[in-house]
């Protein structure tokens, strides 16, 4: 590792406390993310499903 | 407004608006994270541990606002019985849970290192963590009912009574002597936070606030599906009851 990313990385001697907040922030709204978009793809393909039953 | 809000004028507003938003949410959420980590200087006094607040102050601008607009949207669906109001106010409950959880976990993370303890129970922490409990308590009563209608009414009304923490919040940094900073950029006489830190702040406040819009979207038109959903099956339903009901009616004499 360069001298440079590892400074980067050592955050002043706050990593343990600066990259757990950004860490908390990429797995809250990722995991909303993720979630809202599971249940959307869900109920889509499920309206596709009953749409295309009911047609015939 | 009633134009707007019906729900298939809101499926073809939201498919045109919710692309353009959520890349937007993206570009800006990127530019902020690079802003933050590489552009804005350390703090003269927190050093490189500053850093924390891009994340911890939009999270509590988010908490508070998603509450705010869910409380709206409640008071809109108690008045006028508006259809997409409930739902509104229901897809965006887990978001503002999110912001809330964000906002206490960087908060504890920051104060341990500044204030040297990573909780205490003075009135900002203490109304913030029970705004978090607000929308948990809004989101068990929403699903308590049976009746889907009678726990968006029940929800509805606990979300407007909650609104009295919205100030409890914002004032309580003014109102008691609390380990929390006063408010530095929204305030009277305007902000007292460095530009180079304010910038970083701003992008970063419109990336979640971005994020935000284009997830409820997907939340609300995932609801205005499933209801949809419902409504097919209990035809499905009714049109098997009426095939199997009519022959034997039909054979009676």
């Amino acid at each position: 590792m360069s001298p440079a990313v590892a400074k980067f990385l050592a955050m002043g001697g706050y990593a343990a406390y600066v990259w757990p907040a950004y860490a908390a922030a990429v797995a809250v709204l990722g995991g909303l993310l993720l979630w809202s978009l599971g249940a959307y793809r869900r109920s889509r393909r499920e309206l596709e499903r009953l749409q295309r039953e009911s047609g015939r | 407004m009633h134009r707007f809000a019906n729900p298939a004028r809101f499926m073809r507003l939201s498919a045109a608006i919710m692309p353009w938003c959520a890349a937007l949410a993206a570009v800006l959420l990127g530019l902020g994270l690079y802003l933050a980590l590489f552009v804005a200087p350390p703090d003269y006094q927190q050093g490189e541990d500053v850093r924390i607040m891009f994340i911890h102050v939009p999270a509590a601008w988010m908490a508070s606002f998603v509450y705010a607009l869910m409380a709206l949207a409640s008071a809109v669906a108690i008045i006028w019985r508006h259809p997409l109001a409930d739902i509104a106010a229901q897809s965006a409950a887990p978001l503002g849970a999110g912001f809330t959880l964000l906002c206490l976990v960087t908060g504890s993370l920051w104060g341990e290192r500044m204030w040297g303890t990573w909780w205490v129970w003075d009135a900002r922490l203490t109304s913030v963590l029970v705004l978090f409990f607000l929308y948990l308590g809004y989101i068990a009563l929403v699903n308590a009912f049976d009746e889907p209608g009678r726990g968006a009414r029940a929800g509805a009304i606990l979300a407007l009574v909650g609104v009295v923490n919205l100030p409890i919040i914002k004032f309580s940094v003014d109102w008691w002597n609390t380990l929390h900073q006063p408010a530095s950029v929204f305030r009277l006489g305007g902000p007292t936070i460095a530009p180079s830190m304010l910038w970083p702040l701003l992008v970063m406040a419109l990336g979640f606030m971005l994020f935000f819009a284009a997830l409820l979207m997907v939340r609300m038109r995932t609801a205005l599906i499933a209801a949809k959903v419902r409504a097919l099956r209990l035809a499905e339903v009714e049109r098997h009851a009426a095939a199997v009901l009519t022959p034997r009616q039909a054979a009676l004499p």
